[in-house]
């Protein structure tokens, strides 16, 4: 009997053990799922509570009901990693060994990570919304909030969803103007980065999405603490920007057990092959999802293409053959932009957004970077789909592999 | 891929002028790639150069301003000091690597 030990029951960890237990004899591998508890988040979800269009309890289920049957779920938190050995320690004293190990632990916001952020003022005035608690507590301060600075902040990338943050300000913006009070406040948008997004065609429309909406872009901004007395926060050259209201996406980190068992780089990510996910170090570990170091969106639109992949990859591994199914760095995102609107972008490795029509060419019905109802509507329905096909590892109507036909390259 | 002549020699870079060929790069052309952007290379410029293109040939990708601290030693705030506005740019433009990905 082989062992298949998939540590973390999210996204990509769940789509991985529904496709592979399709594939894996039951009499010949068991698979065993860890994860800290037993409430599988909706992630895209959370960046709508702040907003009232979701309660939580729309968006949390328990991670068993999307496990296939014969996957064994434990529950417990993860020590570390015993690689040498082919073992998981979990903090209980209970150990789980494993012919291969999946890491599928994902990435957290990590608000301890820059000094002064979770001193005093933590959900008082400054706020994540990556997380359920986050989430909750913005939608209560926003219905109370009665205007001032609002200042929406990237500590550093990547980040989980790297479009999420542009979105908030899209939704902010269209629900201050609806509640009547568009005009109490400033909306300054602060990024590492030199503009709105990493990529120079996005950039350009989003950026001016932004102008649009009468946001301010302050660039370049590598935060060095956060000063909860003055309400400011202090870039790494000493610039300051003010805020009565501080939504921010803290520094993204992989699980902490990673960096205890010696498998992470400096932000506790896995380094893996980019096409396979076969971890570099080790030759029967993978990391899938947001837990590996692959240089793409950090998304469950990348979790879910790369696991098509994956899947053949994986089963040609563990039979000794050489895994064929190279993976591109696939990405795409629905972006809400407020007032019934959405836009959406689809790149990978080496090609960035572009325009167009998707998923197909010159038909759609979804335009790429250009805001649409119905990239909007394609949005809400997504929670649908997540939850129904998505999740199950059933098929959904768009390719693994990026595609240039449709798009319009500007550059 | 555009090619441009750098001290009397020609090199392959991108479309902002970063060398995309890693061994197209030596430490003289460092001296005139930091010029161009108005740095004059001291000892602490060549600790951060070096350890760019040494992590580089492990990695595989340009090196962020977070594992420069980390994994090279040198603070986010002396890279600043070093490389004013826009370090992690700066650091590879002069090492003749790719811009840093900033992720997508």
């Amino acid at each position: 009997m082989r062992r298949l030990v998939v540590l973390g029951g999210g996204t990509a960890g769940t789509m991985a053990v529904n496709k592979l237990r399709k594939h894996l004899a039951p009499d010949e591998w068991s698979i065993t799922v860890v994860d800290r508890d037993d409430d599988h988040v909706y992630q895209p979800g959370l960046l709508l509570v702040p907003f009232g269009v979701y309660t939580p309890a729309e968006i949390v289920k328990p991670r068993q009901r999307f496990l296939p049957d014969g996957v064994e779920l434990v529950l417990a938190e993860i020590d570390r990693v015993d690689a040498a050995v082919n073992r998981v320690l979990l903090t209980d004293g209970q150990t789980l060994d494993y012919d291969f190990l999946i890491i599928a632990s994902g990435t957290a916001p990590r608000p301890d990570q820059t000094p002064g952020m979770t001193d005093g003022e933590w959900r008082t005035s400054i706020f994540d919304f990556y997380t359920l608690a986050g989430a909750t507590a913005l939608r209560d301060k926003l219905a109370r909030w009665e205007g001032g600075r609002l200042v929406v902040q990237i500590v550093e990338m990547p980040i989980k969803c790297p479009v999420a943050p542009l979105e908030f300000t899209f939704l902010a913006d269209a629900s201050f103007e609806e509640r009547g009070m568009r005009d109490k406040v400033q909306i300054t948008y602060v990024t590492p980065l030199e503009g709105a997004f990493t990529k120079p065609v996005a950039s350009k429309h989003l950026g001016g999405m932004l102008a649009e909406r009468n946001v301010s872009l302050e660039g370049d901004f590598m935060v060095d603490h956060i000063d909860p007395d003055t309400k400011t926060i202090v870039s790494v050259d000493e610039r300051e920007i003010p805020f009565d209201l501080l939504v921010t996406v803290p520094l993204n980190m992989g699980a902490d057990f990673i960096a205890r068992s010696g498998l992470g780089d400096e932000l506790n990510y896995v380094p893996v092959n980019k096409q396979t996910l076969l971890s570099i170090a080790h030759d029967n570990i993978f990391a899938i999802g947001d837990a590996s170091n692959i240089p793409t969106s950090k998304a469950g639109s990348v979790a879910h293409f790369s696991i098509e992949l994956f899947t053949d990859n994986f089963l040609e591994h563990v039979s000794g053959r050489a895994m064929t199914h190279p993976f591109d760095g696939h990405a795409n995102c629905f972006i809400d932009s407020g007032h019934g609107k959405g836009l959406l972008i689809d790149f990978n490795y080496d090609t960035q957004p572009l325009p167009g029509k998707y998923p197909i060419p010159g038909v759609g019905p979804f335009t790429l970077l250009e805001e649409s109802r119905l990239n909007h509507l394609g949005k809400l329905g997504f929670r649908w789909a997540y939850w129904n096909v998505l999740l199950k590892g059933r098929p959904m109507p768009i390719p693994a592999l990026m595609s240039m036909a449709g798009k319009h390259d500007e550059t | 891929m555009p090619v441009t002549e750098l001290q009397g020699r020609q090199v392959h870079v991108d479309d902002e002028g970063f060398l995309t060929v890693y061994d197209e790069w030596d430490e003289d052309l460092a001296d005139v790639l930091a010029s161009q952007i108005g740095i004059d290379l001291t000892d602490e410029h060549w600790k951060v150069i070096r350890f760019l293109r040494e992590d580089f040939k492990t990695v595989g990708e340009t090196a962020t301003a977070r594992r420069v601290q980390t994994v090279g030693g040198v603070p986010v705030k002396e890279q600043f000091a070093l490389f004013p506005k826009k370090p992690a740019k700066k650091m590879a433009y002069i090492a003749g690597l790719p811009k840093p990905h900033g992720c997508v």
